[in-house]
């Protein structure tokens, strides 16, 4: 913990006493970097955590600017002082985020980076259009604030105050359930929704603060200017903040801080070139994203650049389930599908499937490739909505095509190819299975009160059991994308088992696995079913299926061809026809 | 007044319909859209007015070496912006590399071409009158395009090569197509119909360096609401907001038509965030 925060307490240190060697210019330039950093703490969690390309986010600045000005001016109504202005323009920028942000719930990456594009367009356009208010192409001025905040270095400790606050912050939301459920959004959405996120309620979240932090920045900005005209927001500040994001890598508070503080300090040593600032930019965007796409917070990774052992082997300690799972719960019921139909087009992907999964049971569902396995399991856990029939938690029937309502009936499930979140930890992909047992608001996340405290305890302790039982917990540590394709399999059980679950559905897991891996993810299975889950295990494998399962149900096409004992299957004889051969 | 409004209207949105085009050929050869559709959009003007009004050049050379102009262009962007970042597992990093390689070109224009709207000249020395040239050379352009794009692509062998990549590029690659090459000479040709665009629309738009961003948003409306890849819906969504637009520049005046179609452009796509005669997503899980 110690080692993470280093380097904030040295620019902390460093920013303090900056006054002590910076002249009175540099004091400007720096003030202008902890406002553009206020902006781009917020706008890091959009486009570095969430991942959405919002290029014209400059129209918050604008926003932020414009209303602390008016408000403080008394263009529309008696002259507020200027906390209350800002205050209210902070207020403003929540809303104008959700705005420009929501589309990004409905639209694609491009068309959302194109609206944001066109909203920056349109702020500065009604800014100049509405001269009563904005003063149009005259503009308006700024706030000033009262001491000790009126002079040069007052302004600065002011500002830079706000920028610690901001790093503060959103440096706790990315440690908290918020930050790593944000990463899943962005880079492994499927599993996401597995694990019960609502990318909507969470991405709301983000907007109203980004837009809050944007429009203070804005005001801060109307102030350091004195004076504000609507070509003083160009799309050029726009691309500056967003490639400050990109230069500091995605994820991270210390690249894209770094990043900001950078961009804004270069063009002063490079006099001559300042025409051509926004040029070198887009120069340096494009070498980042060919060349770097980590940013600087790849190059500062150390950590990960230990090599790895060559010779790891996954040994699972099942022993340590009942720790996890607690004791078998006796009154569960069973999950069952009832004549579920679905069908693409003219394919019968399942036509009329009968099934029952009984809790302490392991359930295999094999059958050549398109009879319908994983679209049974993806009918199951929300993702397709069946066209008739239905399926049963308990007796009462599942909402259909309601995948994130699925973790909390502790229905978990994994993936046929591994969705990982490559660029966080092992540890931290595993946490993020158990997002949905947080307590903890966004806002007390924010200003990590006990309550976030705790739950980031809990959900790391919980976390080291699950890698502990599937065999990973020396990789605790490692980026997820440095693993091997069947460690990251087993994470993804350990995601799974975050949840508790009352019913495990596995999607081929022993693909890609050696013929040891297989034994072990076998006696894994076995205890995690003993200890009281139900689990459906789709395979290929049939020496797995029949040595694990207590039942077996063999489709072809789509409908159910055989169902029974492993005894029975092997040996029946339609099946040895379709699928088993020999 | 109806007559100047639809004039300007279907001329507009020709040059609106051509840069949807533009866009959705290069979508069509590598599945993924270009920030320097826009680009190719101004840079067809700006070249234009520097081959003919300031260098002198006769009216076709001038048009094929802007027309040239924007080939290269469009092969620096496959080669650039666009290959690199196919290979790479993150599917969104063509949004950033096209943005900065368009970025750079349009920095680029402002500081050596300047930052003001120089003029275009007029292509025929004719008189000015109702059904002035500068109306009808984009309509003509798109004419050409599109009938152009037809005859590529339903009835020669290279046409169906670009569609087949486009489709499926590993049983094309399969089939022994150079797929790379295909690629390339799809931007190729995508460079050519952004620079034709801005070249045949240059007396409307004039050589302006800000036409980019402004094209780069227009030119993807018809996309968006025609559907990705699709060209008859490109020109028909083009041509509705050039007249929507006109309409209202006419109605309510500049600045409120900006917020018009930008306000009607995000309600439709909420609501149809495919388009309107787009295709939905494929299969996720």
């Amino acid at each position: 913990m110690v080692g993470t925060a280093l380097p904030f307490l040295a620019l902390l240190l460093v920013g303090a006493a900056f006054p002590l060697f910076g002249g009175g210019y540099w004091g400007v330039i720096a003030t202008r970097a902890c406002v553009y950093w206020v902006l781009v703490s917020g706008l890091n969690l959009v486009v570095g955590f969430a991942g959405q390309i919002a290029i014209g986010w400059v129209a918050l600045l604008t926003l932020g600017a414009y209303a602390t000005s008016v408000l403080a001016a008394g263009n529309i109504m008696p002259p507020l002082p200027p906390y209350v202005a800002l205050a209210a323009a902070a207020a403003v920028g929540a809303v104008f985020g959700l705005i420009v942000g929501l589309p990004a719930l409905r639209l694609r990456t491009f068309y959302f980076a194109i609206t944001t594009l066109g909203f920056a367009t349109i702020v500065t356009q009604v800014a100049l259009a509405w001269q009563s208010v904005t003063g149009g192409g005259v503009g308006v001025p700024g706030p000033g604030f009262p001491p000790p905040f009126s002079s040069l270095w007052g302004f600065y400790y002011f500002c830079f105050g706000l920028a610690a606050l901001c790093t503060w912050m959103t440096a706790n939301i990315a440690a908290s359930r918020f930050g790593r459920a944000l990463a899943a959004i962005r880079d492994a959405e499927v599993a996401a929704e597995a694990s019960g996120i609502s990318k909507t309620a969470l991405l709301v979240s983000v907007f109203l603060f980004s837009g809050a932090v944007a429009a203070v920045a804005g005001g801060l900005f109307a102030s350091l200017q004195s004076y504000i005209t609507p070509d003083a927001f160009t799309l050029d500040l726009s691309v500056l903040f967003f490639i400050a994001i990109l230069i500091g890598g995605r994820g991270s508070i210390l690249g894209p801080l770094l990043g900001t503080v950078l961009l804004t300090v270069l063009p002063e040593f490079a006099a001559p070139l300042v025409a051509w600032s926004t040029f070198l930019y887009a120069v340096l965007l494009l070498v980042i994203v060919l060349a770097m796409p980590g940013g600087i917070a790849e190059i500062l990774d150390f950590k990960n650049r230990r090599p790895l052992a060559s010779d790891r082997a996954i040994i699972p300690r099942p022993e340590l389930l009942p720790q996890l799972l607690g004791a078998p719960n006796g009154a569960a019921g069973a999950l069952t599908l009832e004549q579920v139909a679905l069908s693409f087009g003219g394919v019968h992907a399942i036509d009329g499937l009968d099934l029952e999964i009984h809790p302490g049971q392991v359930h295999g569902l094999i059958g050549p490739n398109g009879s319908g396995k994983t679209t049974t399991l993806n009918v199951i856990s929300g993702y397709y909505a069946q066209q008739s029939g239905t399926v049963r938690l308990n007796g009462a029937a599942l909402p259909v095509f309601a995948r994130e309502r699925r973790a909390r009936m502790r229905i978990a499930r994994t993936f046929q190819t591994p969705r990982i979140v490559g660029s966080a930890s092992v540890l931290e992909n595993v946490m993020i299975g158990g997002t949905i047992d947080g307590q903890a608001t966004f806002v007390e996340s924010l200003l990590s009160l006990p309550r976030h405290r705790r739950d980031e305890l809990m959900l790391h302790d919980t976390a080291e059991l699950a890698l502990s039982i599937v065999g990973l917990a020396q990789l605790a540590p490692v980026r997820a994308d440095r693993l091997q394709h069947s460690e990251l399999r087993f994470t993804e059980i350990a995601r799974a088992l975050m949840l508790r679950p009352a019913f495990l559905l596995l999607d081929e897991p022993a693909a890609g696995l050696s013929a040891n891996e297989i034994t072990r993810l076998g006696a894994l299975v076995v205890a995690v079913a003993r200890a009281g889950t139900g689990v459906l295990l789709v395979e290929h494998h049939a020496d797995l299926i029949f040595e694990i399962c207590q039942h077996v149900t063999v489709l072809n096409l789509g409908k159910k061809l055989a169902a029974g004992t492993p005894a029975e299957i092997r040996s029946h004889r339609e099946v040895v026809n379709a699928y088993l051969g020999g | 007044m109806v007559q100047s409004i639809v004039l300007s209207g279907v001329a507009v949105g020709c040059i609106y319909a051509l840069i949807g085009i533009t866009y959705n050929v290069m979508f069509s050869a590598s599945r993924v859209f270009s920030f320097t559709a826009g680009t190719l959009g101004m840079l067809g003007g700006v070249l234009g007015s520097l081959f003919m009004a300031r260098m002198g050049l006769p009216v076709l050379v001038g048009l094929i070496l802007a027309l040239a102009g924007g080939a290269l262009l469009g092969i620096a962007t496959e080669i650039v912006a666009v290959r690199p970042v196919l290979r790479s597992l993150d599917q969104h990093l063509y949004v950033l590399s096209t943005l900065a390689l368009a970025l750079m070109v349009q920095q680029f224009t402002a500081i050596e071409w300047g930052t003001d709207a120089r003029p275009f000249p007029r292509l025929f020395d004719v008189a000015s009158r109702n059904f002035d040239q500068r109306f009808w050379l984009p309509m003509l352009a798109c004419v050409v395009v599109i009938v152009g794009l037809e005859l590529l692509y339903r009835h020669s062998l290279v046409g169906r090569a670009f569609l087949a990549i486009a489709e499926d590029t590993y049983a094309a690659r399969a089939l022994g197509l150079p797929e790379r090459s295909l690629r390339m000479a799809s931007y190729a040709l995508a460079g050519i119909i952004g620079t034709l665009a801005g070249f045949a629309g240059g007396e409307l738009l004039l050589a302006f360096f800000g036409n980019a961003p402004m094209l780069t948003f227009y030119g993807f409306v018809p996309v968006a609401l025609g559907g990705m890849g699709n060209n008859r819906g490109a020109v028909i969504a083009g041509l509705l907001l050039g007249l929507f637009q006109q309409a209202a520049n006419f109605l309510v005046g500049g600045i409120f038509a900006s917020v018009a179609v930008f306000g009607v452009f995000i309600i439709v796509l909420l609501a149809r965030p495919e388009g309107l005669a787009g295709a939905a997503a494929q299969r996720r899980v």
